[in-house]
């Protein structure tokens, strides 16, 4: 059973849109303890030996099932570091929900590093969504930097979606991925950052395998005096296909440094990169304001559109 | 009723002065389509932001319906009841078609409803509510979906800026329609459309022609639209009546 206080609970709806125990196996770690796990005929989830995090592993041939992972933190001055390893059997089709809310109302700083490696199997389906949140007035810091390492096997496809909206003050997200032939990685990350916030992104997909194919896009928007980067670079060492995107929306005094970086070690490697940086476009926020929005609800519209 | 009282306005340009409305006073009567009309740079689409309050007039006055509107925002305009279609339409990634119409009607609106305005301007609802209102949308697309919106928002004053611009002739002949649709459901309304198309000033009340940023002429249709030699649509009726022999020769 479940103990969970309320903002803990309140912490679980934003980042894994949870209202009560998942469907599927799933587990909760609270305060850098399990506070719920259960695993299903076909997922199955055990800790490791040394303690040091979890063993998901999903059977060949799973369909439509979900796992739950998330983690809330509402202790000020935790730091934990955690080892999450996915092993996706062939042909299996599944869904994965991460997440980490922190609430820190305390003076110190409280920080979760979350590690995930992904050995996705041949043929097989992943979706994985990743929120982070933050919530608490203290005047310490809530620090998330997480590490993702993804290994695609022949024919697989993995579709992460990223969120991080509100509330994380410090953020170093590493992101590697390895794809062998006909590997398809899509990866959509929002970003929004506030007040003195900094967020690091960086992206190194290495496209090994004849008709592998890499989309990484993100969307970022920069307030108040906060400094994001975003850092993707796409290898191609084979007849393959990588796109890289960054669009971002600067406000304030909000800064961005955008770094794509493309490397073709093969004639038939096809990679592109984009890069935007700028303001809201002034004719955007008129024409909202043409349709009775002040100039406020026109940004809070462009925005939330933007991130969507 | 929307009324311009002795408005100019003029920019700034290399250290020179330039005026480009100069002293106009014109009236939009309720229940009234009125069409401006005039050559290039003779500072239609400057009257049209000059009423929606994107620029504010140098001098002179601005009444809708016996208020001073002069010194409100945009928003507030557009909450008194003055809605403005772009002659280019902004695109906002993100914001979807059901999005923007809701924005415009300012509160609920059901899928339903939004069908209603999108097939108003010919545009199969099913395919475009979803859609993004983003460079995936051609330019013809965008125009009616600006239209749509205008429409959604149903106020009393609805000012087109050169709604034909950039939309193909399969397009503009729904256009019309849709225009004819407005004119007969005009009560409690008035509609202003910049155009120089000849098939929307003749579904105008009035006429107005604006000319290097003052009124040429203005009044009813029957009266202004005789005068209008040398525009296109007076070439064409004169080469009807087969004065001039061959396109484009003044007649």
């Amino acid at each position: 059973m479940l103990k969970l206080d309320e903002i803990q609970k309140r912490l679980l709806m934003e980042v894994a849109d949870l209202h009560k125990v998942p469907e599927g196996a799933y587990n909760i770690r609270a305060n850098g303890e399990a506070a719920g796990r259960f695993s299903t005929a076909n997922i199955e989830i055990s800790p490791k030996d040394n303690g040091s995090g979890i063993d998901i592993r999903i059977r060949p041939g799973t369909k439509n099932e979900s796992v739950h992972i998330p983690v809330v933190m509402t202790k000020s001055g935790l730091t934990e570091v955690v080892y999450n390893d996915f092993y996706i059997g062939d042909d299996a089709d599944v869904t994965i929900v991460a997440g980490c809310g922190i609430d820190n109302c305390g003076p110190k700083d409280s920080e979760h590093d979350g590690i995930h490696r992904f050995y996705v199997g041949k043929n097989a389906k992943v979706r994985y969504v990743e929120k982070h949140y933050g919530s608490g007035d203290g005047t310490g810091k809530r620090i998330l930097n997480p590490g993702t390492e993804v290994y695609m096997e022949e024919n697989s496809s993995m579709e992460m979606e990223m969120v991080q909206i509100k509330g994380v003050d410090d953020t170093d997200r590493k992101t590697t991925a390895e794809l062998k032939s006909g590997a398809k990685l899509v990866v959509r990350e929002r970003l929004m950052t506030h007040g003195s916030q900094r967020a690091i992104s960086t992206y190194l997909v290495s496209l090994d395998g004849e008709g592998a194919s890499a989309d990484v896009v993100s969307r970022s928007v920069a307030r108040d005096d906060s400094y994001q980067k975003f850092d993707a670079k796409l290898i191609g060492n084979a007849a393959c296909s990588g796109h890289t995107e960054c669009d971002s929306i600067i406000m304030d005094r909000g800064r961005i440094l955008a770094v794509p970086g493309l490397e073709a070690n093969n004639l038939d490697a096809a990679l592109v990169h984009e890069a935007a940086i700028g303001k809201i476009a002034g004719d955007q926020i008129i024409k909202l304001m043409t349709l009775g929005l002040t100039e406020q609800e026109a940004e809070e519209q462009i925005i939330n559109g933007f991130l969507k | 009723m929307l009324e311009l009282k002795n408005v100019s306005f003029g920019v700034d340009e290399d250290s020179q002065k330039i005026e480009i409305i100069h002293n106009i006073s014109l009236t939009i009567p309720d229940e009234k389509l009125v069409v401006i009309t005039g050559p290039n740079g003779g500072g239609k689409s400057t009257l049209a932001r000059l009423i929606a309050g994107i620029i504010k007039p140098a001098s002179g006055k601005i009444y809708l319906d016996g208020r001073d509107i002069t010194g409100l925002s945009i928003t507030e305009r557009a909450k008194m009841g003055i809605s403005f279609a772009f002659q280019q339409p902004v695109r906002f990634k993100g914001i979807q078609v059901i999005d923007l119409l809701r924005l415009a009607r300012g509160g609920r609106l059901d899928a339903a409803d939004a069908c209603e305005y999108l097939s108003a301007v010919g545009l199969c609802a099913r395919d475009y509510i979803n859609r993004e209102v983003n460079n995936s949308l051609s330019g013809g697309e965008l125009k009616r979906i600006e239209i749509a919106t205008v429409l959604a928002r149903g106020t009393s004053l609805a000012v087109f800026d050169e709604p034909e611009a950039g939309i193909d002739l399969w397009s503009f002949q729904n256009l019309i329609e849709v225009f004819e649709g407005m004119r007969r459901n005009i009560k409690g309304s008035s509609i202003m459309i910049i155009s120089h198309q000849e098939r929307i000033l003749n579904i105008a009340d009035e006429v107005i022609v604006l000319k290097d940023g003052v009124l040429a002429a203005q009044g009813s249709r029957e009266e202004v639209l005789p005068g209008l030699i040398g525009t296109a649509s007076a070439v064409k009726g004169c080469r009807k009546s087969g004065a001039g022999k061959e396109e484009g020769e003044a007649c």
